[in-house]
């Protein structure tokens, strides 16, 4: 659905919602408030990029007792992956985006 | 409380009906589930694995909860890798949930041990799975690249 895809590209659109995406990933199942530690971000604007990331289907949430809990999905992300991306050049792209991370992080090389 | 966790949502342009069918038929998973398939009787209590194209048995577990169309809950034990295996069990759940002209699949694996390889291998899994699921379900093809059991697994 286009509307679906439009959402995805706009909630990636902004650096602190990529940072939420991050954090997730790094540690995922985090409430609000875990979510706003060593943030530069209210708590309200916190939460309004959450409601947005989760709209667009970039994260799901559980609630666990009397906490709701934020996972990231990225399934979306996943599915714009295969529309652009063949099956065969999958390894290839793998290699460079290995050889780049290789290279970045061991500058002395 | 589980110590590893992940929960991945995917919205499918089909009836309830049609996905329930896809997540446990036969004919159905061989096609975007990399030729495997499942076996049980599909009540509380029953057991259930998934079959290997070769043969053998690559997951077990017993069925927790079976409400047709709604939700599934069973628990998930590797059997083909052992460092996979000796985690014991772990619990996945299904939930479906009519939105407008699709469904809303929710899924969730989880397991008690924290940093668990057996939910690290499958996160990585399920996402190719459940695209090739609603690429089925809304154009009647499978992505090519979970069609097939990967050779030397």
């Amino acid at each position: 659905m286009p509307d679906e895809l439009d959402r995805v590209f706009k909630a990636l659109a902004d650096p602190a919602r990529r940072t939420l995406l991050d954090r997730l990933f790094a540690d995922n199942g985090q409430t609000l408030g875990q979510l706003c530690e060593h943030l530069d971000m209210t708590r309200q604007a916190v939460a309004k990029h959450l409601r947005l990331l989760e709209e667009a289907n970039l994260i799901a949430t559980r609630r666990q007792g009397r906490e709701k809990l934020h996972f990231l999905n990225p399934v979306p992300i996943h599915q714009i992956g295969e529309r652009w991306i063949r099956k065969f050049e999958r390894g290839r792209l793998r290699a460079l985006s290995d050889l780049k991370q290789a290279l970045e992080t061991h500058d002395d090389v | 409380m589980a110590a590893s966790r992940f929960v991945y949502v995917i919205y499918i342009r089909t009836t309830p009906a049609r996905l329930w069918q896809a997540l446990i038929d036969p004919e159905f998973t061989r096609r975007y589930w990399a030729q495997t398939w499942q076996e049980s009787e599909w009540k509380p209590g029953a057991p259930w694995r998934i079959m290997i194209p070769d043969g053998r048995v690559g997951d077990s577990g017993e069925i927790l909860e079976f409400v047709p169309e709604r939700r599934l809950v069973l628990t998930w034990k590797n059997e083909f890798k052992p460092e996979l295996a000796e985690e014991g069990h772990s619990r996945l759940t299904y939930e479906l949930e009519p939105e407008g002209e699709s469904v809303k699949l929710t899924l969730t694996h989880e397991m008690e041990t924290p940093k668990s390889k057996l939910i690290d291998a499958v996160s990585q899994g399920w996402p190719h799975l459940l695209s090739s699921l609603k690429t089925l379900l809304e154009t009647g093809e499978p992505l090519i690249e979970t069609t097939r059991w990967p050779e030397g697994v």
